[in-house]
């Protein structure tokens, strides 16, 4: 069962330069429990879309232009985008979670940890302070955090990057929720405390069979965590499968050239990295083709004549491409 | 928390120790003391016999070392003018200096705050332009001229408040008005550009993440952070304040701190002059140890030596 169902989602923002088309009809689904990867490169729309989705894009200058976000739980299904401010608040941090960037800016750094995660248990649960308070040091313990007791009194600054980000993950389980999002949750730590979060990541939803949206921008992290992956390019989707099949025979020419980026530790020989020609594009100009085209060595005439949409390529894989790259020939689509 | 306070206490004594190295010496610096003090036309006899009963013919040293032993014990010399200790003078027109400075600060954080917070969670409406054109004024216009003016408009002209002196409760309201305004002005401003920053803070984003209301948000989150570059201000400038102020006091009559160090600079009254230094500079220093503390209240990271 799907817990979320985004479609056609587009978020724009219109700045002093112009109106930057942000994300232009995404659409993409989360099953329960299921973990999702979202990939792209910076100004793909990967954050901007799953801020859209829980209003927590600034506004002005962003607006959701149009689209739909069925969010799905036991006592039934709205849709994200048409709720109040008021009844949002209720789903952030209680039953969606989030997890940032960079641990460093994402705490207070004036108020106590353990006060930081036991005012997002009082606002959502009907609980004494005292309660929030038993509940905090125990959700501090389960991420990992030694003596949750006396720790619950320390500040921000008193902990490394990736303990604040254990916090921040506290944070975001602490209401049992149905969804974590996670936006590049790994990016500012070193590279052994990132296996440390993510193995934690790895271990709560087992634990609480909750469903996770990893943004992120490493392949390498993606390929040991997530169920399935979304591939994101100018503001658009360009390929979505499953982890295997995505690695294994990637049908989105921007995919490949992901993977060609990537080193590999079990290749025989060496081999050059392969860096994708070309820059992303300019997200001031509305598209009326592939935006890839300019970058892509396969791309025709009819790839610069329309925008391709998601085509199905294989059981739960979808790309959005006009050309076959495993006949080497375009594909025969309305 | 204990050692932060006692290290600052250190300094504070430290540097009050400096002021008084640097106000006997800059003194004598200059030249013959007993000249600078005795009016031009007084005849050399008489000067000699002023620098005898001044001890200045004594060595610098000794002298130094005199003066510091004074002070400690709360003599802070002889008023030339007054003909009676400088301390006794100073702590005279004190209460006018505080009463002034408080009331003008006090002017300065109701307005300047509030105002700042609009215009920060409001940035483009009325009251934020409203905000940044008083701000403005406030400190740009010279404050001698702005006294004057009102004094003009409101004493002369309509007759509502007295124009000089400190009689009747309604005499602080015109120089407090002038001498708070410039504060005011920054204050509106500080807090504007530190609301405008901690909204746009990574934290912000998280507590909006968590679902909180913007009420709570607001005050637990954001207003604490904004509270620590006002402190900071709040306290130098209140400090700067309790100094007296010279023009303000000068303007309106006022007879405090200020007014004395014109009025004493006037008569070449240098113990007095050296008396009301020492007394600012410590006055100064302790609103500035009080600043410290309050920081440390505010900010975990002061506390704990971050």
């Amino acid at each position: 069962m799907s817990v979320l169902e985004v479609k056609d989602l587009v978020t724009k923002f219109y700045t002093l330069d112009g109106v930057v088309h942000a994300v232009n009809g995404v659409s993409f689904d989360l099953e329960e429990g299921e973990t999702l990867a979202i990939v792209g490169e910076s100004g793909s729309g990967k954050s901007v879309t799953m801020m859209s989705l829980l209003g927590l894009i600034p506004t002005p200058p962003g607006k959701i232009e149009s689209g739909e976000a069925i969010f799905t739980t036991p006592e039934g299904s709205r849709d994200l985008l048409q709720m109040s401010v008021h009844d949002l608040r209720d789903v952030r941090g209680g039953q969606i979670g989030f997890v940032f960037q960079d641990p460093i800016s994402t705490l207070n750094p004036i108020l106590t940890i353990g006060e930081q995660i036991a005012e997002t248990l009082t606002k959502h649960l009907s609980i004494t302070r005292e309660q929030a308070r038993q509940r905090t040091i125990k959700l501090l313990s389960s991420v990992g955090i030694p003596d949750p007791e006396l720790r619950y009194k320390s500040y921000p600054f008193q902990f490394s990057g990736g303990m604040r980000q254990r916090v921040v993950i506290a944070i975001a389980i602490s209401c049992t929720p149905k969804i974590i999002i996670a936006d590049e949750p790994t990016t500012a730590l070193d590279v052994t405390v990132q296996a440390q979060i993510v193995e934690l990541f790895r271990r709560l939803r087992e634990d609480l069979g909750v469903a996770v949206i990893w943004i992120t921008h490493d392949l390498g992290v993606v390929a040991g965590l997530a169920d399935r992956v979304l591939v994101m390019y100018g503001g658009r989707v360009a390929e979505i499968a499953q982890v295997d099949d995505l690695y294994e025979s990637p049908q989105h020419p921007y995919t490949v050239g992901l993977l060609g980026a990537l080193p590999r530790i079990d290749a025989r020989e060496s081999r050059r990295l392969v860096s994708i020609q070309g820059s992303p594009p300019d997200l001031l100009i509305p598209l009326e083709h592939c935006p890839f085209a300019w970058r892509c060595e396969y791309a025709f005439e009819r790839c610069w004549e329309e925008i391709p949409p998601l085509i199905p390529v294989a059981v739960r894989h979808q790309a959005a491409c006009f050309y076959n790259l495993e006949e080497g020939r375009p594909r025969d689509v309305q | 928390m204990q050692r932060y306070f006692l290290t600052r206490v250190g300094q504070s004594l430290l540097l009050l120790i400096g002021v008084l190295v640097l106000v006997f010496f800059l003194v004598r610096i200059t030249g013959d003391p007993a000249r600078l003090m005795m009016p031009r036309e007084a005849s050399a006899a008489a000067v000699e016999a002023f620098r005898e009963e001044m001890g200045f013919n004594r060595p610098l040293l000794v002298q130094f070392g005199d003066y510091f032993l004074g002070v400690l014990q709360g003599d802070f010399g002889r008023s030339l003018h007054f003909k009676s200790p400088a301390l006794d003078l100073v702590l005279q027109r004190l209460p006018a200096t505080v009463h002034l400075a408080a009331t003008a600060i006090l002017f300065a954080m109701l307005v300047g705050v509030p105002l700042g917070l609009v215009g920060g969670f409001n940035p483009g409406s009325a009251v934020d332009s409203v905000g940044r054109l008083l701000a403005l004024l406030g400190q740009s216009i010279p404050n001698f001229w702005l006294g004057l003016l009102l004094m003009l408009l409101f004493a002369v002209r309509l007759g509502l408040l007295p124009s000089f002196g400190r009689d009747e409760w309604r005499s602080v309201i015109l120089p407090a008005f002038v001498l708070g305004l410039p504060t005011m002005g920054q204050l509106v401003r500080l807090t504007r550009s530190a609301v405008l920053e901690v909204r746009g803070e990574d934290f912000i984003r998280t507590a909006h993440s968590k679902g909180l209301e913007p009420g709570i948000i607001y005050t637990k989150h954001v207003l604490r952070n904004v509270a620590i570059p006002l402190v900071s201000v709040i306290g130098v400038q209140f400090g700067y304040m309790l100094g007296g102020s010279i023009i303000i006091e000068t303007v309106f009559a006022w007879p405090g701190i200020g007014q004395l160090l014109e009025q004493a600079i006037g008569w070449r009254d240098y113990p007095l002059v050296m008396a009301i230094a020492v007394f600012t500079s410590l006055a100064v220093l302790t609103i500035n140890l009080l600043t410290d503390v309050a920081y440390a209240v505010i900010d975990p990271r002061i506390r704990y030596g971050h």
